[in-house]
């Protein structure tokens, strides 16, 4: 009886020591997490109660009027159907592309190391350098687009793909597949290599050609992975702000604004900061939402 | 008889993979040629005079070359923003890399009450927006006096880079054999010495693969630059390209001899670590 219950005291005193060690482990990154993130999070709720403009002490209280005023927002709605349609492509053009070229170099092996590293390159760009480069590519003076077409047309034309309504935001759609396809190739490329060995060696005694196995083995087996990439090119365009911002600023008129464009200008540019954290709240709300949705769909097709 | 349809069957198999290898490596090269275009355009434009580039037209070599761009670039204040956004990655990366395996440590490898609570809470912070994050950050900077110094990154910089860092370190911990902390148990190390010893060392690959993807998103980081940083003198170089253009707003190849300055390190530390980079993605791909 003694033994025994030296025996629970002893597995009592690791179970503690592994306590305290993991706190301490911990607790750094859970402080700047709490700090940096969870915290931001529910001041932001906290101050979309507020009239404020970041600057002075005087912030007037005024309860849910900046939510009215939201869900009565047209300039808001806009802008999350423009983040719909920039989700909608970006899963579409970047996941199947990133896919393909994946699949190229997989089938292809060291032999095409070049192409992959230079169909990477546009993924080390900034996106404030890719806004740049893009705003003189596409430039009606002394722009590529423009300028090949002056080529074929043998005279002088101009085609102004950011300057004009319908035009801008699939403009910068495809500047976007541009910079994040070479993102999922990678992410793609990993999957394939994750794939154990031993698959492709029983499929290909059993007589299976290279692209039989791809079909019919590899890419099933991605499974999972494809839904990661569609949950983190879902996120990622819904907060999407860098390149849009230094591009277009959300113009012309309006047309290319998003929920984070939207934020900004109204907190940064107008210090409006009460409705700017709104609207940050709103989109908060928005994308939790629907990534959740995402993911409990993907679920259900998954288990049935 | 039978013999005969198989090599026919071989034959057709083989003329089909030969039509689809063909098809693929012209859609490899048109992807190829959409990718280099721009790239092509800022570097040959970035060798022109201002108003060669108009009169030659974009398909054309720079004609002379002129490298006057680079010079005016560099002796403008470039290499300050270059050497400001070296100091803050390099403090960020090393504090994140640090902090993201102290945690990852026990999620992987210790039974305590609430690991996977806490692991699922970590990782749900990925999603979070930064902008949800942005107005009471800048309250917090403004408040503590950090407001316009390079210090007001470091924090944002850290925290955002650790969910997704535990994620994967966590995944990549838990692959470590358990008999390797066993033995060194056995041979009286404690956990803090085991971790530091054992387990630090061995996330070696996974490490630096986090180190390349978190480094090129800090070194291009944006928002909270632009929200937190005022003066030219302080600014990173993600903003220096606004600042370059704010002053020679009509002069295109000056603009674009400042971009492929701030591409290049990016470009050469991506050609010699780029193995790293698909490892470290398997190690983060492992679990979907």
């Amino acid at each position: 009886m003694g033994k025994g219950s030296s025996n629970m005291g002893l597995a009592k005193a690791k179970a503690k020591s592994t306590a305290r060690a993991a706190t301490v482990f911990l607790l750094p990154a859970l402080i700047l997490i709490a700090v940096f993130i969870v915290y931001p999070v529910i001041d932001t709720f906290l101050i979309s109660g507020f009239k404020w403009n970041g600057i002075s002490s005087d912030r007037v209280y005024i309860a849910l009027d900046n939510w009215n005023t939201l869900i009565h927002d047209e300039m808001f709605w806009k802008s999350f159907t423009h983040n719909l349609i920039v989700m909608v492509f970006s899963i579409l053009l970047q996941i199947p592309i990133g896919m393909l070229l994946a699949t190229f170099l997989d089938a292809g092996g060291k032999k095409f190391n070049i192409f992959k590293i230079i169909w990477f390159l546009p993924y080390l760009m900034s996106s404030v350098a890719i806004a740049f480069l893009f705003v003189y590519a596409l430039a009606t003076n002394g722009g590529l687009i423009s300028s090949l077409a002056t080529i074929i047309q043998g005279k002088r034309t101009t085609i102004d793909l950011l300057g004009t309504a319908p035009n801008a935001l699939y403009t910068i759609i495809g500047v976007m597949a541009w910079q994040f396809t070479p993102f999922y190739m990678v992410y793609f490329i990993a999957g394939y290599g994750n794939i154990d060995t031993t698959i492709y060696e029983a499929a290909i005694i059993d007589g299976a050609t290279r692209g039989q196995y791809i079909r019919h083995i590899a890419i099933p087996l991605l499974g999972p992975i494809f839904k990661t990439a569609c949950t983190m090119s879902l996120i990622g365009s819904l907060k999407y702000f860098d390149m849009i911002w230094n591009m277009t600023q959300g113009g012309p008129a309006g047309t290319t604004e998003l929920m984070a464009t939207y934020m900004y200008k109204l907190s940064f540019q107008q210090f409006n900061m009460g409705y700017g954290s709104t609207v940050a709240a709103g989109m908060f709300i928005l994308i939790t939402a629907i990534a959740l949705v995402f993911n409990r769909v993907f679920k259900v097709t998954e288990d049935y | 008889m039978g013999e005969k349809t198989f090599q026919d069957d071989y034959r057709a198999s083989k003329i089909k993979s030969r039509i689809a290898w063909t098809i693929a490596i012209i859609l490899a090269l048109i992807w190829l040629i959409l990718t280099l275009t721009p790239f092509f355009f800022m570097i040959m434009n970035s060798f022109r005079k201002q108003f060669d580039m108009l009169q030659q037209g974009v398909f054309h070599l720079p004609d002379p070359w002129f490298f006057e761009n680079y010079v005016e670039v560099v002796t403008h204040g470039f290499f300050g923003y270059f050497l400001r956004s070296v100091v803050v990655v390099a403090i960020s990366l090393v504090l994140m890399l640090v902090i993201s395996a102290f945690a990852a440590y026990p999620l992987a490898r210790m039974k305590f009450r609430f690991n996977a609570l806490i692991y699922a809470g970590i990782v749900a912070m990925m999603s979070v927006p930064m902008h949800v994050t942005l107005i009471p950050i800048f309250k917090l900077t403004t408040s503590v006096g950090l407001y316009d110094s390079l210090g007001s990154l470091i924090g944002p910089y850290v925290a955002f880079a650790l969910p997704m860092s535990v994620f994967i370190l966590t995944a990549f911990m838990k692959t470590i054999p358990k008999e390797i902390e066993e033995s060194a148990e056995i041979d009286g190390c404690n956990r803090y010495q085991n971790f530091f010893k054992m387990i630090l060392p061995l996330s070696k690959s996974g490490l630096s693969t986090l180190a390349i993807y978190n480094g090129v998103s800090m070194w291009n980081e944006f928002a909270f630059a632009n929200t937190f940083l005022i003066t030219p003198e302080k600014k990173t170089l993600p903003l220096a390209l606004g600042q370059f253009k704010g002053e020679h707003s009509l002069n295109i190849p000056i603009n674009m001899a400042v971009l492929t300055l701030s591409v290049l390190p990016m470009i050469i530390l991506f050609i010699v670590f780029q193995d790293k980079l698909v490892k470290g993605m398997m190690a983060g791909a492992v679990k979907g």
